[in-house]
């Protein structure tokens, strides 16, 4: 490709069969607490 | 469904893909071709042969929605300790209603705390790892409790084999240097309030608040080797130059910042659609002043801009946003459970109580069953993994529902997820 570069290859979608073992904090969206948020958090696992 | 989203940053211009996560560096004309804007016909000949490569790659696909099967696990993770509810400040942007929440001023004794964390434990399951924030109200103002509640919690946590890790949320007031002492020894984290320049801070939370302020929190911060906190303020109409109010920060000696749009639905100070353009031109300017410190070697975090595409949450967690109701309560000095600190109060929504645990049990089922594709809007958005829906309690307020996310919010966080996306990409061609 010429025009178009690959950056980061993130591989969210593969998490909908191995993810959800909720070992991960709670977070908060309106950004009161330190736990937030949700795009900000790391996989426990 | 939006899978896909292209921007500009700077003179950059990036490409996003939703379902993978995975971000693109891309050449102007593809930007514009994708935003359905008139290009060459050579340049278009390439850009639909580097496009067709993608979407062979898997890319820019319009599959169906990602939609895992939820496990409930109707376990406690997390409590919010309302320890005080009462506040030596009177900040006039306060959703807590300067301390109350619209009762009574009073605090939390520590038979209701000790039974919060009884509750907590017995409803964990097999978690090891559990959190409580301590917060107000001022929760220093009932740091006897605090103490209390700490050794309490380590020793009884540690009895069932888990760990409590604490929180508190402070102004600073009281802060002196055995309430420093205490903090820093016991490891609690902290956020600290404070929204920037002098004039910026005091308006709305005070006259000479900042300089009682300042120095407790550089004196903590230090004490800690400028670990374990955040410094977290508030920017509202009256300063939508707050780069500046970062940049203030950064230069008192914190690294780790937060600085959130007011919420609220009245004051002279209250955020509106018609500010969003200023805003989103802010953000920018605070782009530019994140990548110049961090490329100086000096850096500081910016809560929004530290997004992480490889090693973040997986899926079913960013479906079911962020716990409340569900996993995570509220209690209040009475020992009420709400969904969260900001529903304490408001009708409808008292879920139990730490002595019967929780009894309304539908409410918390709903709570934790509801996915971002319920919420209006969210499915066609291109942001709707880095906000899983976005806030319960502010949609609730703005709009009444749970289900329809405040729009304001959400271009807020459109725009910061640009910008953190933008950072990242520049940061990785310049190989930091």
């Amino acid at each position: 490709m010429k025009l178009v570069k690959l950056l980061v290859q993130g591989k969210l979608a593969a998490t909908v069969k191995t993810g959800g073992c909720g070992e991960c904090k709670n977070s908060c969206q309106s950004a009161c607490k330190t736990s937030c948020t949700v795009g900000n958090q790391v996989c426990q696992k | 469904m939006k899978n896909w989203h292209s921007f500009k940053l700077f003179d950059k211009y990036f490409l996003f893909d939703v379902p993978s996560n995975s971000l693109f560096n891309i050449e102007a004309a593809v930007h514009h071709y994708l935003q359905g804007e008139i290009t060459s016909s050579a340049e278009r000949e390439q850009i639909e042969a580097d496009l067709s490569e993608l979407k062979a790659l898997g890319y820019l696909l319009e599959a169906p929605e990602l939609e895992p099967e939820l496990k409930l696990d109707s376990i406690f993770k997390a409590l919010c300790l309302h320890i005080s509810h009462d506040c030596n400040l009177r900040c006039q942007y306060c959703f807590a209603d300067t301390g109350p929440f619209g009762g009574d001023r009073e605090q939390m004794s520590y038979e209701v705390g000790q039974a919060a964390l009884d509750l907590l434990l017995k409803e964990s399951g097999k978690r090891e790892q559990l959190e409580v924030d301590f917060f107000g109200g001022e929760p220093l103002l009932n740091l006897e409790v605090v103490k209390q509640l700490v050794a309490y919690g380590r020793e009884a946590a540690t009895a069932v084999g888990k760990r409590i890790n604490f929180t508190l949320t402070t102004n600073g007031i009281e802060l002196d240097q055995a309430a420093q002492a205490f903090l820093n020894e016991a490891g609690i984290q902290m956020v600290l309030s404070l929204d920037g320049r002098p004039e910026v801070n005091d308006r709305l939370r005070g006259a000479n608040c900042y300089q009682r302020i300042v120095p407790r929190f550089q004196e903590l911060v230090a004490g800690r080797n400028q670990q374990n906190y955040y410094l977290r303020g508030t920017y509202t109409a009256y300063n939508l130059d707050f780069t500046n109010d970062v940049r203030h920060l950064y230069e008192l000696g914190f690294r780790e910042i937060s600085l959130e749009p007011v919420v609220t639905t009245a004051g002279d100070y209250q955020l509106k659609m018609e500010h969003l353009p200023l805003i989103e031109q802010e953000y920018e300017k605070l782009a530019a002043y994140y990548l110049e410190r961090k490329l100086a070697g000096d850096p500081f975090t910016f809560f929004h801009f530290e997004v992480s595409l490889e090693h973040g949450p997986c899926l079913p967690k960013r479906l079911t946003s962020c716990g409340a109701g569900f996993n995570y309560f509220a209690v209040t000095p009475q020992g009420d459970l709400y969904p969260c600190h900001q529903f304490v109060g408001r009708t409808g929504y008292k879920m139990g109580n730490v002595r019967e645990g929780i009894t309304q049990k539908e409410l918390r089922q709903e709570f934790g069953s509801t996915t971002l594709y319920q919420k209006k809007g969210c499915a066609e958005c291109w942001s709707r993994f880095y906000c899983s829906g976005g806030c319960h309690a502010n949609a609730e307020l703005f709009n009444q529902s749970i289900y329809h996310p405040d729009e304001l919010g959400c271009a807020l966080q459109r725009k910061r997820l640009e910008c953190a996306l933008g950072i990242k990409g520049i940061l990785m061609e310049q190989n930091v």
